[in-house]
């Protein structure tokens, strides 16, 4: 069993494997099953993540009328042709989008690290399929890669925002999804922990204050800059480029920065754009009142 | 380690918003549930640190509600908890506390019928992932990721032995164990994670032991 990145790269790269060999033999003998069931219950992850972006790209609305309809202006606007940091990357932030604003109206999700930061695994997925065009076993080791870095993340840091803020949600995703777009494009296990650790750090410090203490604002946008990272951090990877902190000592580091976070910034509503005139105007209009019990 | 599958970090399928304050809170719920081994007749629900501030915006609510009625963290019918709890005659209270918790996310649940109450507290720790960590003003720690036999007894010597002899004979591997207490000599709780499901049988034989005077199992 891996404990930490580095011991997962060595695990892939002395037997010659992929990360996501060694995520699904080690689920096999945590549960006691076969490879095929194991595939079997990623594949149903699979197509519910699927149906999340089908379903956002026709364009939802969320109860509190906060978020919805951002997904299909994105890919309207691809249509056009114009995106000046193009259509890959447009097409993963628009289904990163789709996927959370889903999760915002209430609809069915597969939480990927979690709920809030749903959208960035599928996102990058979906988008980079276009380029790379898995077969359907690739595309379930793709979230098996993601998976292995995730449960690295979730034993040895957090992945909720109440304890670590944004970065361990959205910063997670990221990460998991610049590790597996790296495997998928042909990448070697050492360029998929470079990968994380190249997004993981560039989302250090987020912190978890949404308006009215929904999963809106502005988690559906973060979602977006979350897959649009991955992707470009996994570019930077696949070029060669490393990160000079080894991967376990950035989540080391977004570990000890969530715990010195004030509690204000940890998914509480009561600071940072939750706490802004707007923001509290937002909360005062859906509930009727305000959440910030100080004033 | 705290999570153990893939399936934790990907996955759980669930309704939206909030993996920790919807899913998370859905299945305290279901664990209550579990551990009543009924459908109450009433709940009191204590929400704590950030579920207390933000329970309204993430449906912990509903979802905790749903739970207590047994409802997956992917059933639809979440949504409507609170209409459906009120049409089954469930009474159900929410209240916020102030009072800090260890946890940020952390529910109280107080619920009963005629025949009986119950109280624990749970913690959601992310993903969707939880822990019952106080039963009955016990302290445990229970994931319900393995099916699990809780045995309430009398705190004196030879129990923990006749528990285990009964399981030893039902060919029963122990996983984990926890015996904890909350007056030396009176009462203790006993937590055995075991690695199959368990048959009434056993159940019936270890409620016989004279030390013994609750059994109640979570399945897997």
């Amino acid at each position: 069993m891996f404990r930490n990145v580095a011991e997962l790269v060595e695990l892939a790269e002395t037997n010659n494997k992929k990360i996501s060999d060694i995520m699904i033999e080690q689920e096999m003998k945590v549960r006691n099953k076969t490879r095929e069931e194991v595939l079997e219950t990623m594949e149903r992850n699979l197509v519910v993540m699927e149906e999340a972006v089908e379903r956002g790209l026709q364009g939802v609305k969320s109860h509190s009328g906060l978020t919805g309809g951002d997904a299909v202006l994105i890919q309207k606007y691809i249509a056009t042709g114009k995106s000046l940091s193009g259509d890959l990357l447009m097409d993963a932030v628009s289904k990163a989008v789709a996927t959370n604003e889903v999760n915002a109206a209430m609809g069915t999700i597969c939480a990927t690290p979690t709920a809030g930061s749903a959208g960035v695994v599928p996102g990058t997925l979906f988008a980079v399929q276009n380029k790379l065009n898995p077969t359907r076993e690739e595309k379930l080791r793709f979230l098996f890669t993601s998976g292995a870095f995730g449960f690295v993340v979730a034993n040895n840091a957090s992945i909720s925002g109440a304890a670590g803020g944004c970065q361990a949600e959205v910063g997670s995703a990221a990460g998991m999804a610049a590790a597996a777009i790296v495997e998928m494009a042909g990448g070697t296990p050492s360029q998929c922990a470079e990968a994380m650790a190249i997004t993981l750090k560039n989302m250090l410090g987020l912190v978890c204050d949404p308006v009215a203490g929904l999963v809106e604002v502005p988690c559906v946008k973060r979602n977006a800059m979350g897959a649009a990272n991955a992707v470009v951090a996994a570019d930077m990877s696949l070029a060669g480029v490393t990160s000079r902190i080894p991967c376990d000592e950035v989540i080391d580091a977004m570990y000890k920065i969530g715990q010195t976070m004030p509690v204000a910034l940890r998914e509480t509503a009561q600071g940072g754009l939750a706490a802004t005139p707007t923001g509290r105007e937002l909360e005062a209009k859906i509930f009727g009142f305000s959440l910030n019990k100080e004033s | 380690m705290k999570y153990k599958s893939v399936f934790d970090i990907i996955g759980p399928v669930m309704i939206g918003p909030s993996s920790s304050h919807t899913a998370g809170a859905a299945r305290i719920g279901k664990m209550a549930r579990e551990l009543f081994g009924r459908e109450p007749e009433w709940a009191n629900i204590f929400f704590y640190g950030s579920f207390a501030k933000t329970y309204k915006g993430h449906g912990t609510d509903v979802a905790i509600i749903g739970g207590i009625m047994d409802f997956e963290t992917d059933d639809e019918r979440i949504i409507e908890a609170r209409k459906i709890a009120k049409e089954k005659g469930m009474r159900v209270k929410i209240r916020e506390e102030e009072a800090l918790t260890e946890h940020p996310n952390t529910a109280r649940i107080n619920l009963g019928d005629k025949d009986g109450e119950m109280e624990l507290v749970g913690i959601s720790i992310g993903g969707g992932k939880i822990e019952i960590i106080e039963l009955n003003g016990f302290e445990l720690s229970l994931t319900g990721h393995h099916p699990a036999i809780l045995v309430v007894h009398e705190d004196r010597f030879g129990a923990v032995a006749a528990v285990s002899t009964v399981l030893a004979k039902h060919r029963m591997n122990i996983g984990k164990m926890d015996v904890s207490r909350r007056d030396v000599g009176k009462m203790a709780l006993m937590t055995i994670e075991v690695d199959q499901n368990v048959e009434e049988e056993l159940l019936s034989e270890l409620k016989a032991l004279p030390e013994v005077s609750q059994v109640t199992k979570i399945t897997d």
